[in-house]
């Protein structure tokens, strides 16, 4: 009885593995921090303006993630089944202010691996192929620094181990954002759209600070007595949602701040509007920050923190939640919206906000992983798509990317350009072997498995109208007759719109312009190859319908819900005196033994006896310092040997999340997978080649042949063109926005302010004035005339003539004043010298 | 703790804020070597409060930040309105107030 415990804790907590890179991945944000001084510095006098010490900086970025991703991986091979994975986290202290410390320092789990090794990538990516789009750029250094900065800001953001140094990472962001996106100020559309974007995500930034603020004051004093971390920290917040201790208020409210930051960042309806706008940036921006990385942010936050979302939100409690109604909404009307875009780069904008709506309605549903992994697999075709739009304007098209008047029949010039876009298409739409297939599907699948069926509905709606709107776009670019400057053949000088500002600074680019379309060179194509390449790859790491093997996100990603006695508490307990293991009741260690044998999936707490419930809380977390008290104990988890589906959430009445922990804490919640069917997978793929099929013969009709019923629909039918027209203005949102709330608040404010001013101030003033002037007459028959006037008299006489004695220091110069000040301090500072000595 | 290091690094940016007023014809720097002299009299403030212990210097500290930051709002201003009628902050054509 008393020897099965000790071995039991053996196999159970095995010591987990770690290594330099995982150690330092805080080095990784720093690195591209540093370059960015760098280029700001030096960058105009380096030979190639500052982009090398971009392009290395992320490719060391990249090596270091790549290398910490390797050794997560390790670590979570080398822990035993069921064992709680705990996060590499070090801390150092920042700041102190009133008795807080403000830590700063690096959380790195498999989320945060997976999206830093995501960004570096991409960035990597980006910055290769601005090499070249950005040739000849007048900004061209500032724009890298912007570029190197914001993966750093990201980065940063990402390992974050606390709300302070994420709200850092996500202002840096913001900012990076507004500098990119304005790239090109001098075209006014684009400064507009830069504050656009930053006014409308800044909207819902306030809910950031709220909701921190809010969780912070519920939470810092749990998690200084049970983990000894400040109510910032990203773990304590966890396990403090988790532990049955917040007020249902407070996690609300909490939760429900911090969506309202997420939808502003990661375009959720209603706040999508910016990204779209958002587009007036430079291409490989829209590529990096707009589809692939920033705008997960949101996405990011939510899962990095869904413990507290869990709770706050009551994920599973019902058959619909905020953040699945807001993804759903979003799902649907971005998608809706791509269809009437001519702007190529709008329809992948509406697509990102409608993926985006994907990944949210997956967490709401509890879907965490297949949200991740969209996160992952999202961010390489939704790249590669930008890349080869911005290829297409940049070799194709003369810098225009209106699909409808400059595109066209552009496969047989462009065939790298071609393929690669059309493989992230498939990927996008979810076709079988590609990488959206394994996300999306997912998503869709998990939301209705975890009972939210009208969402699933609205996943496959959304799939039949992505692989709609994204055939047209590619029948549009690619296929039919080339048209307006294709056609051509010359290039209409007057011919700029909004993203065509830069044309002009191309000094030499118009010279094989007139070459008519080209592929474009290596340092375009060869990012879109790598990313194609992905695009079709990356579904692998998760390829559920192969069976458990393939799963490998699942066990390298998804934090395990295990109870676990925590290390720091059990030195809290031991500190406090409070009993060690051997001190502990049998009926105590009775737990770990019945959990250690594999096969009886007994939960723990069943067997506690009622007296031991009743002794302290740190008490429990005790069991470990058996062996060092290093080791943080796991405790009840079996999902490895029960995968029969449903089966386990039911038998582990003390899973995470499902109940409060009664020993120990929690760090994440359980979170359903659904049993994967052939049959569902066939339904979805069948909804996309409808999907396609459809849009492709209605584009045949409507762009190439130009007759047939659905040619003019919109102009015959009433109803039809209400709903264009709806669609045409973004449902009027901006209208919203602009004129009625912006001026709604303005307005009343301004003239609230005139009304004040016109009646009260000037009644005040002429009253006073009245006044005065009665009194001012008196006074100046009496006081004035007689006395002052001689006295004013004389000191005029002496005035005028110091007045004429000093006149030559007066020379109007500031600077010898500035002198005359400080010699005339100096000698004052002097005298009071020699008078104290 | 010793006090005169600060002291020596408050003085070193003193006597740098002071050339640039005396010395720059531009009036943007001028504003800003105004803000060199201000920030060195803050590190003294600071510093002696350090040794004494005291949270009077700090709290100067924070009142000659807070009215420095206005000062420069409406030095900037002036510089703008200046630089519109003029198309120059050249300091040496400012002299209008020659008595």
């Amino acid at each position: 009885m008393f020897a099965a415990p000790q071995a039991a804790a053996e196999t159970a907590a095995v010591a987990l593995k770690s290594g330099w890179f995982l150690d330092n991945a805080w080095i990784i944000p720093v690195i591209p921090a540093v370059a960015f001084a760098l280029i700001i510095l030096f960058g105009k006098k380096l030979p190639m303006k500052g982009s090398e010490l971009g392009v290395l900086s992320m490719v060391a970025s990249l090596v270091l993630a790549g290398g910490a991703a390797f050794q997560w991986i390790d670590r979570v091979n080398s822990a035993s089944e069921g064992q709680y994975i705990e996060p590499v986290i070090r801390t150092w202290n920042w700041w102190q202010s009133g008795g807080i410390d403000l830590s700063i320092g690096q959380h790195m789990d498999g989320l945060s691996l997976t999206v830093l090794v995501v960004v570096a990538f991409i960035s990597t990516l980006v910055q290769v192929y601005s090499l070249e789009y950005l040739r000849g750029d007048r900004r061209y250094t500032h724009f890298f620094a912007s570029l190197t900065l914001f993966s750093a800001g990201m980065m940063n953001m990402v390992i974050a181990d606390n709300m302070i140094q994420l709200i850092l990472g996500w202002e840096i962001m913001g900012l990076c954002s507004f500098l990119l996106i304005g790239h090109w100020w001098e075209d006014k559309a684009n400064s507009r759209a830069a504050l656009k974007a930053f006014f409308t995500t800044r909207t819902g930034d306030i809910g950031l600070l709220a909701g921190t603020s809010i969780l912070f004051f519920s939470a810092n004093s749990w998690t200084r007595e049970n983990l000894g971390v400040s109510g910032f920290s990203i773990r304590g917040l966890s396990a403090w949602a988790l532990s049955g201790s917040p007020g249902s208020v407070a996690i609300t409210a909490g939760a429900f701040a911090l969506f309202a930051a997420c939808i502003g960042k990661s375009g959720q309806f209603p706040l999508h509007t910016w990204l779209p706008d958002a587009m007036a940036g430079p291409t490989p921006v829209s590529s990096l920050l707009h589809s692939s990385t920033m705008v997960v942010a949101g996405v990011f936050l939510v899962a990095r923190l869904f413990p507290v979302f869990y709770e706050g939100m009551n994920i599973y409690g019902s058959s619909m939640n905020f953040i699945t109604l807001i993804g759903g909404i979003t799902i649907i009307i971005a998608a809706l919206l791509a269809f009437v875009q001519d702007d190529i780069k709008k329809v992948l904008a509406y697509s990102t906000v409608s993926q985006l709506g994907y990944m949210m309605m997956g967490l709401g549903a509890g879907a965490w992983l297949p949200a991740v992994f969209h996160i992952f697999t999202h961010a390489f075709f939704k790249a590669c798509l930008f890349l080869a739009a911005g290829s297409v304007s940049h070799s194709g098209s003369h810098h225009s990317f209106d699909m409808k008047k400059d595109m066209g029949g552009l496969r047989k010039y462009m065939p790298v350009t071609f393929g690669t876009w059309v493989i992230s298409t498939l990927a996008l739409c979810g076709v079988f072997p590609l990488s959206g297939f394994f996300s999306k599907d997912e998503i869709i699948d998990n939301v209705g498995y975890a009972g939210y069926d009208i969402f699933m509905i609205v996943g496959l709606v959304g799939a039949f109208m992505t692989a709609a709107y994204m055939t047209r776009a590619t029948y549009l670019t690619f296929f039919g007759e080339p048209r307006g400057v294709l056609a051509g053949g010359h290039h209409e000088e007057e011919h700029h719109d909004v993203h065509d500002a830069h044309a002009s600074d191309h000094g030499g680019h118009e010279t094989h312009a007139s070459h008519g379309p080209h592929e474009s060179n290596a340092l375009i194509t060869v990012p879109l190859v790598i990313l194609a390449t992905l695009a079709v790859g990356a579904g692998l790491l998760n390829a559920v319908p192969f069976g458990e093997k393939w799963e490998n996100m699942k066990k390298w990603v998804e934090p395990r819900p295990v109870v676990v006695g925590d290390v720091d508490r059990a030195a809290i307990g031991e500190l406090r005196g409070f009993r060690t293991a051997d001190t502990l009741p049998p009926d105590t260690v009775a737990i770990t033994e019945v959990i250690a044998t594999e096969d009886t999936v007994v939960a723990g707490e069943e067997v506690v006896s009622p007296d031991t419930n009743m002794a302290p809380a740190p008490l429990m977390a005790t069991v470990a310092p058996v062996e060092g008290g290093e080791e943080a104990t796991a405790y009840a988890y079996g999902e490895g040997h029960s995968t029969e589906a449903g089966g386990y959430g039911d038998s582990h009445s003390s899973v995470c999340g499902k109940k409060t922990p009664e020993v120990g804490v929690c760090h994440a919640p359980y979170v359903k997978h659904a049993p994967f069917k052939w049959s569902k997978a066939a339904l979805s793929t069948a909804i996309v080649f409808l999907g396609i099929v459809l849009s492709w013969l209605v584009s045949v009709q409507l762009y190439t042949r130009k007759r047939g019923l659905v040619v003019g629909l919109t102009k015959r039918n009433r109803l039809l063109a209400a709903g264009h027209g709806f669609l045409v203005n973004k449902y009027y949102l901006d209208h919203l926005y602009e004129k009625v709330i912006v001026r709604g608040v303005a307005h009343p404010i301004a003239k609230g302010a005139y009304w004040v001013n016109q009646n009260i101030l000037d009644g005040v003033v002429n009253g006073a004035g009245h006044g005065t002037k009665g009194i001012a007459r008196w006074v100046y028959r009496n006081v004035d005339q007689r006395v002052v006037d001689g006295a004013v008299n004389g000191s005029g006489t002496v005035a005028r003539g110091a007045g004429g004695a000093l006149r030559p220091v007066q020379s109007g110069k500031v600077n010898q004043y500035g002198a005359l000040l400080f010699a005339a301090a100096a000698v004052a500072g002097l005298v009071l010298i020699i008078i104290n000595t | 703790m010793l006090v005169n290091q600060f002291l020596i690094l408050a003085a070193v940016l003193f006597c740098i804020g002071v050339y640039g007023v005396i010395a720059r014809r531009n009036a943007v720097m001028v504003l800003m070597s105004i803000e060199l002299i201000l920030n060195s009299v803050n590190l003294n403030l600071i510093a002696f409060a350090l040794r004494n212990g005291s949270a009077d210097g700090h709290v100067f500290a924070l009142y000659i930040i807070a009215v420095a930051a206005a000062e420069v709002g409406v030095g900037l201003a002036l510089v703008l309105l200046v630089y519109r009628n003029r198309k120059s902050i050249g300091l040496e054509e400012l002299s209008e107030m020659k008595g």
